[in-house]
């Protein structure tokens, strides 16, 4: 059957109770009751502490066919997951489902545990690196669910991703399991994607290399979920985990973008009192926040806050009182750290709050302008962030889809030419965030705007930028570079691409090893 | 007088494709394609291919489209050989010192044009302290020749004197520069601002250069681009004024008098003419309503 966006999508599909195809960005109500995990009691004299991971499977215990769940804050400085696997395949065990919220590639061992039989299903928002590959070439029988950042914390909550056990890489804790993220060899800042996990998971086990006192403070995840702690001799490594400060594009094409993005923004009439922002941590969208807070500079403007993944660029604008606040659902450097330590305006805040569809109010729903990537985008505006343009899978949308459906103008900077490729095509490969939510496409050579969003068209035309339409830029990329061929791939699924609320929007099938 | 808006002059080394390919994109109003300081002399026939390649096939736009060649007395005749048939609007010649380095330059590049090519025109760089002593002499030496620009770091290197930000030390060349020019009736472009990351700074020099009578300025990172053009670009004081200025003229006109005046003071020539550059340049920029 086709989805919304005319994507073939197969009825039945392995490891998928039910499909349901995408119909639309905000046309798929809820209708279930959140998920409700086991109620327990901990005596005055009982310990939390076990010695090892083992005992944690042991004691609670850890069976064939449970689904484990991390988090991915320690990016791809993380310890925990392999840890945490060798101790499964060690024991035995098989058919484990892993649901890590974003996969790098120092979790290269998966592959190993995968082709055991240890590991046989994987839930995740994001994959870079060998397993990403080494799924899109066929890894498992059953199809990788690739959900987004605010799609996970909704299957969480919704029951529709059940975790048996949460097993959280924690920074520090304390030996009654209060968490946080900010203290310790491996401080992340915040530990916002492990929220709902420590909320429904009906185990939640910390795991960490840094014990404090009782009771630790500030508590990030609260003992009354932590139902055991662990510690090992390293959780990580931190330099893994902590990018080196986050340095603006020097690129001029990039620049050159990231300007016009920034007048995009300005002639939409946003840059004012109460303006509120999320922007990525690659170069050119930090270039974009450049020439907004240039803009925000000039103008005297104070906004009301930045969301999404943090980096010390945005909290040296927290700190000249550019904005109000931070929300910060993960942080990028050690700036981001110190900050979310220290400063009460920067708040700490879950997948959920961040940007989960089916609650009573998401963070991205209050954002005024996101700027976001893209693959490949098409002329209905429909962009892929998952695959490459070989057909692998290299990312994922994390909080893309989210972002492009909750803010006010949602912006697409993007090279026209990305190496000898053109960005614009006919038909995405796999369809990642729908068009209807994404306003605006920014090149180098001119900007294309959504035939939905006219009153933005007439602003920034009034505003002098350089307005194309989607087809007559893709024709300028073709003429400099060609129409590429679109790529072959094999029949067998091996992910399924979810929308936010839970429907399919693409699947992406196998390419050849 | 060729009136071609040279607000921005943009550099981009002829040895790097990609930069070559999205020259265009910045919205300079011209691009200068360089085969002589960006590429080292191992490189040049590399560049030159690249160059001609670039002019045949790549878009730039609005971007007048600019070589620099190397000195005319180094690899300059195997430029012009290779780059002019690919129809360039101009050649950015360095290190010209004379009248007569024009007329060979003039020479080479007549040869090398196709029959039916517009004939292109030279940007004379003027970047030894001979060049600026005879900067009037070099701009009136051919038709061809369109606009004196600085080259203030040999300059100074030629002087014996320190390169500043505040640029003391080439006061005098800009300002014989731009007298020279205004009397040949061409344009003059000054020299880049090379600290890429200082940006007040550009500003303050640009400013500077503006209030020096200069047209334009050469610029060395695409980032300069919109801080050279606010300087430049007509300011909406200026374009009321300049209307106020063609309307006293015409109304002194329809009146049959022979004197305009405006807010008291005497409308004269040297006004209007000054008030005629300002509206044709914010037409040519789209600031106002009107015929190109």
């Amino acid at each position: 059957m086709k989805n919304a966006l005319g994507r073939e999508i197969p009825e039945y599909i392995s490891g998928v109770a039910e499909v349901k195809v995408f119909a639309g960005a905000f046309d798929t109500p809820p209708s279930m009751n959140r998920q409700a995990p086991k109620v327990k009691t901990v005596h005055p004299t009982d310990s939390k502490m076990l010695d090892s991971l083992a005992e944690v499977f042991a004691k609670i215990p850890v069976t064939d066919g449970m689904t484990l769940s991390f988090h991915h804050h320690f990016r791809n400085g993380d310890g925990v997951v392999n840890m945490v696997l060798t101790t499964a395949a060690k024991l035995g065990l098989k058919n484990l489902k892993v649901a890590l919220s974003s996969v790098f590639p120092v979790h290269a061992p998966l592959i190993e545990h995968a082709k055991n039989g240890v590991v046989t299903a994987l839930d995740t928002n994001y994959m870079s690196g060998p397993v990403a590959k080494a799924v899109s070439q066929g890894l498992f029988a059953t199809p990788v669910v690739m959900r987004t950042h605010g799609g996970r914390g909704r299957a969480i909550e919704c029951g529709q991703l059940k975790i048996d056990v949460a097993f959280i890489a924690a920074p520090a804790a304390d030996e009654y399991g209060n968490i946080n993220g900010v203290q310790g060899p491996a401080a992340c800042g915040s530990l916002g994607y492990a929220f709902p996990d420590a909320q429904y998971a009906d185990y939640v086990v910390a795991v960490t290399d840094y014990m404090v006192e009782y009771p630790l403070s500030p508590v990030s995840i609260p003992q009354t979920r932590v139902d055991y702690v662990v510690k090992v001799d390293c959780v990580g490594d931190p330099k893994g985990i902590v990018s080196g400060t986050t340095r603006i594009t020097k690129d001029p094409v990039g620049l050159k973008i990231a300007d016009n993005a920034a007048k995009v923004i300005q002639a939409a009439g946003l840059i004012k009192a109460g303006f509120s922002f999320q922007t990525g941590a690659g170069g050119a969208s930090l270039a974009t926040a450049a020439v907004v807070r240039r803009m925000m500079e000039k103008d005297g403007v104070t906004g009301s806050f930045a969301l999404g993944g943090i980096t010390g660029y945005m909290v040296d604008m927290l700190e000249k009182g550019l904005f109000k606040k931070l929300i910060d659902v993960q942080g990028f450097d050690l700036e981001a750290i110190q900050s979310i330590a220290k400063n009460p305006n920067h708040l700490e805040v879950g997948a959920d709050y961040y940007a989960s569809p089916f609650n009573a109010g998401c963070a991205v729903n209050k954002l005024d302008a996101v700027i976001l990537g893209a693959t490949e985008i098409d002329t209905d505006f429909n962009v892929n962030v998952v695959t490459g343009s070989d057909g692998v899978i290299m990312g994922g949308s994390g909080g893309h889809s989210d972002a492009a459906a909750g803010a006010k103008v949602t912006i697409v900077v993007a090279n026209l030419l990305r190496g000898r490729l053109p960005i614009i095509v006919d038909k995405v490969l796999t369809a990642t965030t729908p068009g209807e939510t994404i306003d605006v496409l920014v090149t180098e050579r001119g900007i294309a705007i959504n035939p939905r969003r006219t009153d933005l068209k007439e602003k920034i035309l009034a505003a002098g930028l350089p307005v194309k339409d989607i087809q007559e830029l893709k024709e300028l990329a073709e003429k400099i570079a060609g129409a590429p061929k679109q790529i072959k791939t094999g029949e067998k699924i091996v992910a399924i691409v979810e929308y936010r609320d839970g429907t399919i929007i693409d699947v992406v099938r196998q390419v050849e090893e | 007088m060729d009136m071609k808006l040279r607000r921005s002059m943009l550099f981009i080394p002829g040895n790097n494709p990609g930069m070559l390919q999205n020259g265009g994109v910045f919205g300079a109003d011209s691009v200068i394609l360089d085969l002589e300081d960006a590429v080292a002399p191992s490189e040049k026939d590399a560049a030159r291919f690249l160059i001609a390649h670039a002019l045949r096939t790549v878009d730039y736009g609005c971007s007048e489209k600019v070589i620099r060649i190397n000195p005319l007395d180094t690899f300059a005749a195997e430029d012009i050989k290779a780059v002019v048939p690919c129809h360039p609007d101009a050649i950015l010649v360095p290190k010209v010192e004379s009248a007569e380095d024009i007329h060979t330059a003039v020479q080479m590049i007549a040869a090398a044009e196709q029959p039916d090519q517009t004939p292109v025109k030279i940007i004379a760089l003027l970047e030894t302290p001979r060049g600026i002593l005879e900067a009037y002499n070099i701009a009136k030496a051919d038709p061809r020749v369109v606009a004196l620009a600085l080259g203030a770091e040999d300059y100074t290197a030629g002087l014996g004197a320190m390169r500043t930000k505040e640029g003391t030390e080439i006061f005098t060349a800009r300002t014989i520069l731009v007298n020279a020019a205004a009397a040949a009736g061409v344009q003059s472009i000054d020299t880049p601002y090379t600290d890429a990351n200082d940006e007040e700074g550009l500003l303050a020099d640009t400013e500077l250069a503006k209030r020096l009578g200069f047209k334009g300025k050469l610029s060395i990172n695409p980032r300069q681009i919109d801080v050279i053009h606010s300087v430049f670009n007509p300011s909406i004081s200026d374009i009321d004024w300049a209307e106020q200025v063609i309307h006293a003229i015409r109304k002194a006109e329809a009146e049959g008098s022979g004197v305009a005046s405006l807010n008291g003071k005497m409308v004269d020539l040297p006004i209007v003419n000054r008030a005629e550059r300002i509206l044709h340049l914010a037409r040519l920029l789209g600031l106002i309503e009107g015929a190109k």
